[in-house]
C-alpha cells in the first residue's frame, strides 16, 4: 500500500528529515498498558504507523519439560508479524528472521528480570506486530517491557530501545521505513536505564567508529526519553486503581491490613 | 473455538452452567439467542493493509487484515481473482492457544470462515481479473485472534466481512503487456454479504454465541453462514462429537438467520457510517 | 537516609524508593544499599521497612495458604492439583483420607473435582503440598467457583474479614476464598449469585480505592431492592424471601471459611431473621476469634 519509492532526499537542506523530524526527534509514540484481557500482562505501542501488541502469560507451568532451568524461570520471547503489516503480503509461516529478532528480544529483555523467583517455570513474552513502520525490534521491546511490568513479574527496571541510523550522512534517531530501507545504515540499541547499560546492540550500514559511538550516545538520550513514557503509561493505568488523594485515614488503615499483609507475616519481626 | 471439551474444566462449572441452563440462564445472563456486544473498529492497519477491522464481542476479539496483490490465475480459471481467507489462534489470545505450527481447531477456524466468504461468492472473482491468463488481483484476508473468550469463528467471520467490505486498493488495466495503475481506488466487488452464526448444544438447550466456558461443556456446536438473501451457504458441526436431533438442527436454523440478519446490518450501517 | 516516595505513591520497575538504612521487602530490591521497586504497585514505608504492594501477578504458594484447586491427575497415592499459577500441587493421600482407604483413590476425588486445602509446604526443592485435613477444608461439589486476580484477595477479605462478611451477611451465600485468586460461592437463587459476583469483580476493578466496603454495600443494596430482595439490616421483620428459606434449610454447616493467614472466623448460619444488632455482634465475636487464633 505504502508506494516503494526512493525519496529525492532524506535530509532536506535546513536540516530536517524525510518526514519533517528533527535528526534527534522521535516519531509520536502512544503507549498503553493492559490492553488483552487473557493475557496476564499486555501492552500496545504506536510508534508512528508501528503498531505492536505484546502479551505476557506467566510465570506459569513449563510446557515442553525440557527447557525446564532448575534455578530460573525460562523466558521465552515470539516476535511474530501479521501478514499483512508489511506492503507486500508476508508468507505465514515464522521466518529466520522473525526467529532471530524473537532471540535478540530475549536477550535484551532478560538482564533485568528476576527470573531466579520462579525456578522451573516460563515467562512468555508474545509479541504481534499488526503494522511495520521501521523499528518494529525497538517498539516490541518497549511494548513486552511494559507487559512484563503489567504482569507483575518483578524487574531490575523498564528496559527502553531505539534504533538510530544515518541518512544522507547525518545521524538521526527512530528511524522511519524510508530512513531504513534508503539510508546508510541501522543502529538498534536497548538500555537499562537506571545504569546505562546496553542490552540490545546491533547495527548494519556502515558507521565510522565515531560516527557509532555518538549514535549510541544519541540512543541513550533517546532511550531515556522513552523511558519516561514508558513510566507514564504504566503510572496512568495504574493511577485508577490508586487510592483518591484526598481520602480520609480510614483508608490507609485498609491499606495497612488489606493489602499484601498476609504475605508478611512473619517478615516484619 | 475448538474443541474445548478436551480440557479439563471443573465439576462444579459443569454442574453450574447445566443446573443454570435448566433454569433457562446462561452464566452471563444473557437470553439463549442474544449475542455479546460487538464492536467493530475500521482502518486499524491503514497505512499497510488495504482493508482492516478490529472486531470485539464481549472478552473475544480478532483483527483482519486484507492484502491485494497482483499475480497469476490458476490455470483452472483463467479469468478469474483469487480470494483467500485465512485465521490463525496465536498464543498471545489465551493461554489455551499452543505455540507451534496450527492444531486442528486452528485449520477447522480458517477453513470455516474461508468457506463462509467463499462459498457465498461475496466476492465476484470475475472483476478481479485484470488480464485473463495473466495478471488478477488476489485478495487475502488474514484474521488473528487477539482475545479468546469463545466463539472465535463468528468473531473472526465479522472481522473478515467488515474487513473486505471496506478494502479499498489500486486499480490496474493490462497496457502494453503488463498491467498498469489507472490511478483510481477501487473496492472489492462484493455481491453478497455471508456471515456465520454459532450455536452450541448443552444437553438440550441451544445457546447463540458461546463464552468459553460454554464452549468447555458444550456437546457440540454448529455454525452457519446465512448469506443476504437469507440463503445458508455453509455449515459445520464441530466442536465436539454429541449428535443433534433434525429438529434441534432446525431450531439453531432458525437462531442463525435471526443472528446473521443483526450482523449483517450492523456490518453495513458501521462501515456505512465510516465514511 | 532519605525516602523518595510519597505515601501510597504508584511505582514503578526501577524507581529509587530510598536510600540508607532501609530494609528491602516485598516488591524491592537492594543495590548498593539503594533499594529500587521491582513491581509496580502501592510503595509503603512501616518502621524502617520498605515494601511495594503489588497490584498484579499470578499465584505464587505460601505455606500456609488457603486455595481453591482442581484434580488434574490421579495417581496412585497422590493427587495432582491445578491451584493456578506456575506451580502444580500434590495432595499426598495421609493428608487427604483416614485410613482403611480404598485403593483406587480417584473414588474419592477424581478428575476435574474441586477442592479447598491448604498448602502445607512449597520451597525452591518442591511442592507445594496440599492438605485437606483441617475444619471447612474438602471437596467443593456445588456452587459456582469465580476467577479473580490472586492480588485482590486481601481485598476481598478486607481488615479482619470486614468486606467478605459484609457480602455474606448482606447476601446470605456461603464463600471460601483461596488466596490463589478463586472464589467458591454458593447462593441461595441465581439472582443472587448474580450480585454476588458482580460484587467480587467491582472489589476486583476498583481493589485501591477507598470506602470501597461502602460503595459494595450500596450497590448490593440497590441491586436487592431492584429484585425485589429484602435487606437484612433494614427489613429484619419482613418476611423471608423463598430462596432464603430454600437456603437457610439447606445450610449443613459446610464451609463457610474465609481464612488468610490472618483472619480466621467461625462458621455462621444465616438464618434469614438477623436483627442489627445480632449481627453487629457475630462481627463482635468473629474479631474476638481472630485475636485467639493471633494469640495460639
Amino acid at each position: 500500500m505504502s508506494p516503494e519509492v526512493k525519496p529525492d532526499f532524506l535530509i532536506s537542506t535546513e536540516g530536517l528529515r524525510f518526514d519533517g523530524r528533527r535528526p534527534d526527534e522521535l516519531r509520536p509514540i502512544e503507549f498503553k498498558v493492559g490492553v488483552l484481557q487473557q493475557a496476564d500482562g499486555s501492552a500496545y505501542i504506536k510508534q508512528g504507523k508501528t503498531f505492536i501488541m505484546a502479551a505476557v502469560y506467566g510465570p506459569r507451568e513449563l510446557h515442553p519439560r525440557h527447557l525446564t532451568l532448575n534455578d530460573r524461570a525460562f523466558l521465552r520471547v515470539v516476535y511474530r508479524m501479521a501478514t499483512f503489516s508489511v506492503p507486500d503480503r508476508k508468507r505465514p509461516a515464522p521466518s529466520r528472521r522473525e526467529r532471530e529478532i524473537s532471540m535478540v528480544i530475549a536477550n535484551a529483555l532478560k538482564p533485568v528480570l528476576f527470573l531466579e523467583d520462579y525456578p522451573k517455570a516460563v515467562v512468555d513474552v508474545f509479541i504481534q506486530v499488526i503494522q511495520a513502520d521501521g523499528g518494529t525490534r525497538c517498539a516490541a521491546i518497549n511494548a513486552a517491557s511494559l507487559a512484563l511490568a503489567d504482569a507483575g513479574v518483578p524487574m531490575r527496571s523498564l528496559v527502553p530501545s531505539v534504533a538510530v541510523g544515518k541518512a544522507d550522512g547525518t545521524l538521526v534517531v527512530d528511524l522511519g521505513d524510508e530512513e531504513d530501507k534508503y539510508g546508510q545504515g541501522d543502529v538498534p540499541m536497548a538500555i537499562i536505564p537506571t545504569t546505562d547499560e546496553v542490552t540490545l546492540l546491533q547495527q548494519d550500514g556502515s558507521f565510522t567508529r565515531e560516527e557509532l559511538v555518538e549514535a549510541m550516545q544519541m540512543g541513550v538520550q533517546a532511550c531515556k526519553y522513552i523511558h519516561e513514557l514508558q513510566k507514564e503509561a504504566l503510572r496512568r493505568a495504574y493511577a485508577s486503581r490508586a487510592p483518591a488523594e484526598e481520602e480520609d485515614d480510614d483508608y490507609e488503615d485498609d491499606l495497612e491490613t488489606d493489602l499484601g499483609e498476609a504475605d508478611l507475616v512473619g517478615e516484619d519481626e | 473455538m475448538g474443541d474445548y471439551s478436551a480440557e479439563i474444566i471443573s465439576r462444579i462449572d459443569r454442574n453450574y452452567i447445566a443446573d443454570l441452563l435448566a433454569q433457562g440462564e446462561r452464566i452471563d445472563g444473557r437470553a439463549y439467542d442474544e449475542f455479546r456486544p460487538i464492536e467493530i473498529e475500521y482502518d486499524v492497519v491503514s497505512a499497510k493493509a488495504e482493508g482492516s477491522a478490529l472486531v470485539r464481542m464481549g472478552g473475544t476479539s480478532v483483527i483482519a487484515g486484507v492484502k491485494v496483490l497482483l499475480g497469476e490465475p490458476y490455470p483452472d480459471t483463467p479469468d478469474e481473482g483469487v480470494i483467500m481467507v485465512t485465521a490463525e489462534m496465536p498464543p498471545l489470545a489465551s493461554p489455551l492457544f499452543e505455540l507451534g505450527p496450527p492444531r486442528e481447531d486452528a485449520i477447522e477456524l480458517a477453513r470455516v470462515v474461508d468457506r463462509g466468504v467463499r462459498e457465498s461468492e461475496t466476492v465476484e472473482v470475475k472483476k478481479l481479473c485484470v488480464e485473463p491468463g495473466k495478471v488478477v488481483q488476489m485478495v487475502f484476508c488474514d484474521v488473528y485472534a487477539l482475545e479468546f473468550d469463545g466463539n472465535l469463528i463468528d468473531c473472526a467471520s465479522i472481522a473478515a466481512n467488515a474487513a473486505l467490505l471496506t478494502t479499498e486498493f489500486p486499480e490496474h488495466k493490462w497496457e502494453n503487456g503488463e498491467a498498469v495503475p489507472t490511478g483510481n481506488k477501487i473496492s472489492v466487488p462484493l455481491k453478497n454479504l455471508a456471515v456465520e452464526a454459532t450455536v452450541a448444544k448443552i444437553e438440550d438447550h441451544l445457546i447463540i454465541d458461546p463464552v468459553l466456558k460454554e464452549e468447555m461443556v458444550q456437546d457440540c456446536r454448529i455454525t452457519m453462514a446465512v448469506d443476504e438473501g437469507e440463503n445458508f451457504t455453509a455449515i459445520q458441526k464441530g466442536g465436539g462429537a454429541g449428535p443433534m436431533t433434525l429438529e434441534q438442527v432446525d431450531q439453531a436454523f432458525g437462531m442463525a438467520l435471526d443472528g446473521t440478519r443483526m450482523i449483517r446490518e450492523l456490518i453495513r450501517s458501521t462501515a456505512k457510517e465510516r465514511e | 537516609m532519605a525516602v523518595y516516595f510519597q505515601k501510597r505513591e504508584i511505582v514503578v520497575p526501577g524507581q529509587l524508593l530510598a536510600e540508607g538504612r532501609y530494609r528491602p521487602s516485598i516488591g524491592t530490591y537492594d543495590e548498593g544499599g539503594k533499594i529500587f521497586a521491582s513491581l509496580v504497585g502501592l510503595a509503603e514505608l512501616r518502621g524502617n521497612t520498605i515494601k511495594v504492594v503489588p497490584l498484579e501477578g499470578v499465584y505464587i504458594p505460601h505455606e500456609g495458604d488457603f486455595v481453591i484447586g482442581t484434580i488434574t491427575v490421579v495417581a496412585g497415592n497422590n493427587w495432582k492439583v491445578d491451584i493456578g499459577g506456575p506451580y502444580i500441587a500434590s495432595l499426598h493421600v495421609n493428608n487427604a483420607l483416614r485410613r482403611p482407604y480404598d485403593e483406587d483413590i480417584s473414588r474419592y476425588f477424581d478428575i476435574g473435582e474441586v477442592i479447598a486445602a491448604e498448602v502445607i509446604a512449597f520451597d525452591r526443592s518442591g511442592g507445594p503440598f496440599l492438605t485437606i485435613k483441617g475444619r471447612g477444608l474438602r471437596k467443593l461439589t456445588d456452587g459456582m467457583i469465580l476467577e479473580v486476580s490472586p492480588s485482590k484477595i486481601p481485598r476481598i477479605i478486607g481488615r479482619r474479614g470486614s468486606m467478605i462478611n459484609m457480602i455474606k451477611d448482606r447476601l446470605r451465600i456461603q464463600t471460601f476464598v483461596g488466596q490463589n485468586g478463586r472464589i467458591w460461592i454458593k447462593a441461595p437463587g441465581s439472582s443472587i449469585m448474580r450480585i454476588a459476583v458482580k460484587a467480587f469483580k467491582m472489589i476486583e476493578s476498583e481493589a485501591h480505592t477507598s470506602k470501597l466496603t461502602d460503595r459494595v454495600a450500596a450497590m448490593i443494596d440497590e441491586e436487592l431492592a431492584a429484585i425485589g430482595e429484602i435487606l437484612p439490616e433494614d427489613e429484619a421483620e419482613a418476611e423471608t424471601p423463598e430462596d432464603e428459606t430454600e437456603a437457610a434449610s439447606e445450610e449443613v454447616a459446610p464451609i463457610d471459611e474465609v481464612t488468610t493467614t490472618e483472619d480466621v472466623e467461625k462458621e455462621e448460619t444465616p438464618t434469614g431473621d438477623e436483627t442489627t444488632s445480632s449481627v453487629e455482634d457475630e462481627i463482635r465475636e468473629k474479631e474476638n476469634d481472630t485475636e485467639e487464633v493471633k494469640e495460639e
